[in-house]
């Protein structure tokens, strides 16, 4: 059951000026959240924060433990810190254990870690084990208003919820083990409008892509981003996080959607959300969250959803992608010259010609899984394209659930049978392919079709090729056996 | 920390735009729980070919610039993955500074978190260095005090974060810095009303 360490304040403090319905000047989400957490300021000194949650896991943390250890600190509080093991677990045959004696060496310290420090982990063993950025929203971890961190640069997932989430290094996870703050300069503000309705087979993941091939990989730099307008207002929680998952492929600190009925209704009932008279209380501070009408953003990029397709891409980063219904470019077609360097070496990397129909691009692999799409509704959209059809003879296709409890529940739907018929691998919940860190790896040579997040040189294994695209599309390329336009199938 | 306040050296160029951690460090180095060692991985899948042999034509691997402490690459160096893995195998391999027009936005934090020295350059500066950089024979400084980067005749300075270059200068270790803040973290968590989201 969920304690709350803070005790009710009487009457109106100090500390009730901070809130944001007693502020004058409009804010910004990114402004309300940011202040409610500044421990102290400091004129030429970046703020001190308060972390709410920090979520952690086994590849970035045993040396942030060790640090701490040799230091003779502690951790300040275990219970406002969530673990669990994802990006070097195995996706099958985890009851014969864990092969790979570095990556088993690793879990087994994470599990020290967490015993000695009293921290909460959802291990190998646990229903609840999953992708860390799929776990914390589906526990109700993550909430609104939150501060949260994590040694892994998709902790963006989270501002989906309204929460400020950020990816930190091991030195900052030490930093946060010991004292529960992050010394943070304020970052700018870059509000992202995405309007209309999402054409038919037109995903989150092809907003995202699409907002990232507009702005550029770096063109989040140094700011928070905050989504929003009807198209983003209208997405599931699921499709948000999507969205927010990739902020990080856009240069951007974090990315941020206010948070509304859609949000609450996603969160009430979850097991770490609390219920009665707090969760009423939790939810008015929530309604203050979002940013008021008349606030001011540093820069505004408006994108309009009127003849959005679906994005697949063609080179070695995220915003290296054309319509499906397009051709691979010439990289002759790129004004600035670093991104004409970029797309000749994509080109190179990933054999390809330009003007080649990206629907005639044959594939090798397809990987069905990540914190950017493993979620319970991604499951269930890959699966309606398959309609009794199989897997393309050529194609090894794999499905990996985001959570131990993604895979239960799409189990209980009788989605795991709709997959294995058509031939898909249906494994254990983890990072699996997204990063290859375990067996779950592309040879080289192989072109692998991917719902994750990154389409780098070697990612996916060395020499492996990528190609970045949403669920439907992804299963669709698998029946096919090349990249296909799923929407002439629905 | 080290304290940083001059570096001098050798450069060598790299200067491709969105050189992602992946690249810098690949996933298979990141599954030890030590920060040391990890120099002889830098830039593995570029340094080594798929049997492992060395790629003599790689620029790290040629030579001449066996003794660069500075790589000068294209914008948003680092971008990606948050493993410090990444500035933990160039420090290995004897970098101490890098010069890029921007970088990955975890990547430059981790650089300061470790004494490596990541300067932010106008994109016509970065270039020069780049064309520098191209000569082995070219030295560089970084004047950290100074914001000021030079090789030969050629000069260009750079902003950082104050606090951030006073921590650098002074070798202060971040976890320390706030310690001393401890009596404002206790006032924040017991004065923090109920209906602020926590764990519990």
């Amino acid at each position: 059951m969920v304690l709350y360490p803070w005790q009710p304040t009487s009457a109106v403090s100090d500390q009730d000026l901070r809130f944001p319905t007693l502020m004058k000047q409009p804010q910004t989400m990114l402004d309300k959240v940011w202040d409610d957490h500044v421990v102290r300021s400091a004129p030429g000194e970046p703020d001190l924060l308060y972390v709410d949650m920090h979520l952690i896991h086994e590849v970035t943390s045993p040396q942030a433990f060790e640090s701490l250890a040799l230091s003779g600190r502690r951790v300040r509080r275990p219970d406002l810190s969530m673990a669990t093991v994802d990006h070097g677990i195995p996706t099958v045959g985890r009851e014969l254990g864990i092969s790979d004696p570095l990556s088993r060496h690793q879990i087994e310290a994470l599990e020290q870690n967490c015993e000695e420090h009293g921290i909460t982990l959802f291990g190998v063993d646990d229903l609840r084990q999953g992708i860390v950025h799929i776990i914390g929203p589906e526990q109700g971890l993550t909430q609104p208003g939150m501060f949260i961190v994590c040694g892994d640069s998709h902790t963006s997932t989270h501002g989906a919820f309204g929460a400020l989430a950020i990816g930190i290094g091991t030195s900052e996870v030490e930093h946060v083990l010991a004292t529960q703050t992050l010394p943070r300069a304020k970052p700018g503000s870059l509000a992202v409008t995405v309007d209309g309705d999402l054409p038919l087979g037109v995903t989150a993941k092809d907003v995202i892509l699409g907002i990232i091939r507009e702005i550029g990989v770096n063109g989040g730099h140094e700011t928070v981003i905050e989504y929003r307008g009807s198209t983003i207002t209208g997405l599931s929680m699921a499709g948000r996080m999507t969205v927010c998952n990739m902020s990080i492929e856009a240069g951007a600190v974090a990315g941020m959607i206010a948070p509304d009925d859609t949000t609450f209704a996603y969160l009430e009932g979850r097991p770490y959300v609390p219920t009665g008279g707090l969760w009423e209380e939790m939810v008015a501070y929530w309604e203050t969250i979002p940013s008021d009408a008349d606030a001011v953003f540093d820069r505004e990029v408006v994108i309009d959803t009127t003849g959005l397709e679906p994005f697949v891409s063609w080179g070695v980063n995220p915003a290296q992608v054309v319509e499906v219904t397009g051709r691979v470019p010439s990289p002759d077609s790129f004004d600035d010259p670093l991104e004409r360097d970029s797309a000749r070496r994509a080109l190179e990397y990933m054999d390809l010609e330009p003007g080649t129909a990206m629907t005639d691009i044959g594939i090798d692999r397809v990987f069905f899984g990540s914190c950017t799409n493993a979620r319970i509704e991604d499951l269930r959209a890959g699966a309606e394209v398959i309609q009794g059809r199989t897997v393309h003879p050529d194609v090894g296709a794999m499905v990996v659930p985001g959570s131990g409890l993604v895979k239960l529940q799409a189990e209980e739907e009788g989605l795991d049978r709709i997959y294995k018929e058509a031939g898909f691998e249906w494994r254990d919940a983890g990072c699996s392919m997204c990063l290859a860190m375990n067996d779950d790896i592309l040879s080289p040579g192989e072109r692998c079709a991917s719902t994750s997040n990154r389409n780098y040189e070697g990612r996916q294994g060395r020499g492996g090729r990528t190609h970045l695209m949403s669920p439907q599309m992804a299963v669709a390329a698998a029946i096919a056996g090349h990249l296909v336009d799923v929407r002439a199938w629905q | 920390m080290k304290p940083v306040s001059v570096v001098e050296g050798q450069m060598v160029p790299l200067p491709h735009a969105n050189i992602d951690t992946d690249q810098i460090i690949p996933k298979q180095f990141l599954k030890g729980v030590k920060r040391t060692g990890l120099g002889p991985n830098l830039f593995y899948d570029w340094a080594h070919d798929e049997e492992g042999e060395v790629v003599s034509g790689f620029v790290l691997n040629r030579p001449e610039y066996a003794e660069a402490a500075v790589l000068v690459a294209g914008p948003n160096f680092g971008c990606g993955s948050s493993r410090e893995h990444a500035v933990w195998s160039l420090a290995d391999a004897g970098f101490e500074a890098i010069l890029a027009p921007s970088f990955g936005p975890i990547l430059e934090n981790n650089c300061y978190q470790n004494g490596l020295l990541p300067v932010v350059l106008a994109d016509d500066d970065a270039e020069e260095f780049a064309k520098l950089a191209a000569d082995p024979a070219n030295s560089v400084t970084i004047d950290l005090p100074a914001q000021r980067v030079s090789s030969g005749d050629f000069t260009a300075s750079f902003e950082i974060d104050p606090h951030v270059k006073e921590r650098l200068l002074n070798g202060w270790d971040q976890v320390d810095i706030t310690l001393q803040s401890v009596a404002d973290i206790d006032t924040y968590e017991s004065s923090r009303p109920r209906f602020m989201p926590a764990l519990g």
